[in-house]
């Protein structure tokens, strides 16, 4: 295949995601613009012009017409996907790290960094159909988890949310109480910071990366583990293919440590690994930094990956790919 | 004063040469072309521009549009892909390549030839761990087999001579051997036994009872070797050689005695000496090639 390239970025991508028909990817990276892109050809759509600093997530509305974004200038904003315009400002007292529209579109959990002296949290917002109506208060915030909290989801039927940080513990919390209803297991679990986490088509299990070179597949309910992928370098980024068995680990070594080693030594390929035999399928190379972020396309036949070096690229897969056998 | 004067006109002002080269003139560009896309779906794309001298350019883009196979897009997708820009991207010009197919392609390395199971390669990978390549050379040195376990899991250990390590040895034997097996070819007198060797002692005084220390760990430096050298003899100089980019040690030294005797008793001594976690090497340096 021959990946398109997309470069419309100054500092490394943070985050990707594909709208629900999987004509649009948006990213997002240390510049203080997300973008828009059309996913066939790699042609930008348009630029959100308004963050004060990086952004580190985004969530797009299943009808394509709201985009949330999260910034370290801690504010998550609500943009119009078509026209980039601002819509609404949440304001925080810290960064905000992860954004993750629920069910309907009516809910919304952002995380927010420690910062100053206050601990790390994970805010329930309403999200109002008129963005005139929209208000800017919690319904719900969760405290507990030390550190950062890199990324929380909601769970099947916006039942549940579902969190994962830098004390590498997941957890999952019951939305409407605010309980913390299961903790990842101590032996099962990962040894270091959890940095993605990412849901399946069907929501019946997610996968997490983590920085111990680890991702690890779970039941979304249970919190049962049920895979472990093990690679060599430290995991930044994870995508679960939703046509085939496939899981897709991105990351590297440590971008400080990039420029003192061979380019070779980094392993910045995206890894394919099968899903259920955990067993490595292949490598897709082409970042010359860390992967940071990967998604796929809701169709299965493309996905992208961003890098530290500030490039998206975009692969569409070879016929080949559908038929790959271990 | 007033020759000045009636000079400033015929100067050009920065103020009215704006005005000459602005986008006014764009009218006078032909407009816009768009041909294509053709059967092969090549799509000619012409356009007119003034540059920064002024001159009228035009630009040709080709590109050639590839449709997808079996994309399906929704009603809305479609309808959005004829959203207008916005943002930085209104203002994107024909030139800036923000979007590229890679020039290269990249196939999904398989991490083994598709169609081997990982069963087959386990049992290469056991059998033959000399013929990987990048394989450490796995020799025995007290049976000497290849490629089937190291010294020290050798099942023949015990039945093996006690190792040389601090046992005194007679003067190597393939010295005298390889003085004998010069019988009969030409010695120059200089070379022969009992001639005077002080004249090639004076020039080259680097290669003089030079001993060549092999199997170094990486972290002996030269003071650890001089440490180790010196019980037996006067030592002029010890150098360990070091790698220039990493600065760690190659794993090999060179120690120069100023008695030939120390030198030999070194060699008897410490050849197969453990010293840190290695079995040492310890030989006559050979003579500079050139």
């Amino acid at each position: 295949m021959r990946p398109i390239l997309m470069k419309g970025h100054e500092r490394p991508l943070t985050f990707l995601k594909y709208n629900r028909d999987g004509d649009l990817l948006f990213s997002c990276a240390k510049d203080h613009t997300p973008t828009g892109w059309f996913a066939d050809n790699g042609e930008r759509l348009g630029t959100y012009r308004g963050h004060n600093g990086a952004v580190w997530c985004c969530d797009v509305s299943r009808d394509s017409s709201l985009l949330l974004t999260g910034s370290a200038d801690q504010t998550a904003k609500l943009w119009n996907v078509k026209t980039g315009t601002q819509l609404y400002t949440f304001n925080f007292d810290s960064p905000t790290r992860s954004v993750d529209f629920g069910v309907g579109d009516k809910l919304a959990v952002i995380t927010t960094d420690p910062f100053m002296g206050l601990p790390s949290a994970i805010q329930v917002k309403r999200i109002a159909r008129d963005p005139a109506d929209q208000s800017g208060e919690s319904i719900l915030v969760l405290k507990g988890p030390q550190g950062r909290i890199n990324r929380a989801v909601w769970g099947p039927l916006n039942k549940t949310i579902i969190s994962g940080g830098e004390d590498s513990v997941i957890r999952i919390w019951d939305s409407e109480t605010g309980k913390l209803l299961k903790e990842s297991d101590k032996e099962a679990g990962h040894k270091k910071g959890i940095t993605s986490l990412s849901k399946s088509n069907d929501a019946t299990h997610f996968i997490s990366g983590s920085l111990d070179k680890s991702a690890k597949l779970w039941d979304m309910r249970t919190l049962t583990l049920l895979k472990t992928y093990t690679t060599e370098r430290p995991v930044n980024a994870v995508a679960m293919s939703p046509l085939l068995d496939h899981v897709v680990l991105g990351g590297g070594q440590d971008a400080s440590a990039v420029t003192t080693t061979d380019h070779r030594a980094g392993k910045f390929e995206a890894k394919f690994y099968d899903k259920v035999l955990q067993e490595e399928i292949g490598g897709v190379k082409g970042h010359f930094g860390p992967i940071n972020a990967l998604a796929f396309n809701p169709d299965g036949k493309s996905f992208a990956s961003g890098g530290e070096d500030g490039y998206v690229r975009l692969h569409h897969f070879d016929p080949d790919y559908f038929n790959i056998k271990i | 004063m007033a020759v000045e004067t009636a000079n400033q006109p015929s100067k050009l002002r920065w103020g009215e040469l704006d005005e000459d080269d602005g986008e006014d003139l764009d009218f006078l560009l032909p407009p816009k072309q768009v041909i294509g896309p053709d059967d092969n779906g090549i799509k000619k794309l012409i356009e007119y521009k003034f540059n920064d001298e002024g001159n009228k350019i035009k630009i040709t883009t080709t590109t050639r549009i590839r449709k997808l196979a079996n994309a399906r897009l929704s009603k809305r997708a479609v309808e959005r892909r004829s959203w207008p820009k916005f943002g930085d991207a209104v203002h994107e010009d024909v030139g800036s390549h923000l979007t590229m197919v890679s020039t290269e392609e990249i196939i999904l390395e398989r991490p083994r030839a598709p169609g081997t199971k990982q069963e087959e390669v386990k049992v290469v990978g056991d059998s033959g761990q000399i013929g990987k390549p990048g394989a450490v050379l796995m020799v025995c040195r007290t049976c000497g087999k290849k490629g089937d376990h190291w010294t020290s899991k050798c099942p023949y250990k015990d039945l093996a001579p006690p190792s040389e390590g601090f046992v005194d040895k007679p003067a190597s034997e393939a010295t005298t051997a390889a003085a004998n097996s010069t019988k009969g070819a030409y010695v120059p007198p200089s070379m022969r036994a009992g001639a005077e060797r002080s004249g090639t002692e004076m020039r080259r005084r680097n290669e003089e009872n030079s001993v060549r220390v092999t199997n170094l760990s990486e972290d002996t430096r030269e003071p650890d070797l001089l440490e180790l050298f010196r019980p037996f003899g006067p030592v002029s100089r010890v150098y360990v050689a070091v790698d220039q980019k990493t600065s760690i040690s190659r794993g090999f030294g060179f120690v120069n005695f100023v008695n030939r005797e120390d030198a030999e008793r070194a060699i008897n001594k410490l050849n197969g000496y453990g010293y840190d976690n290695l079995i040492l090497r310890v030989e006559w340096a050979a003579p500079r090639s050139n």
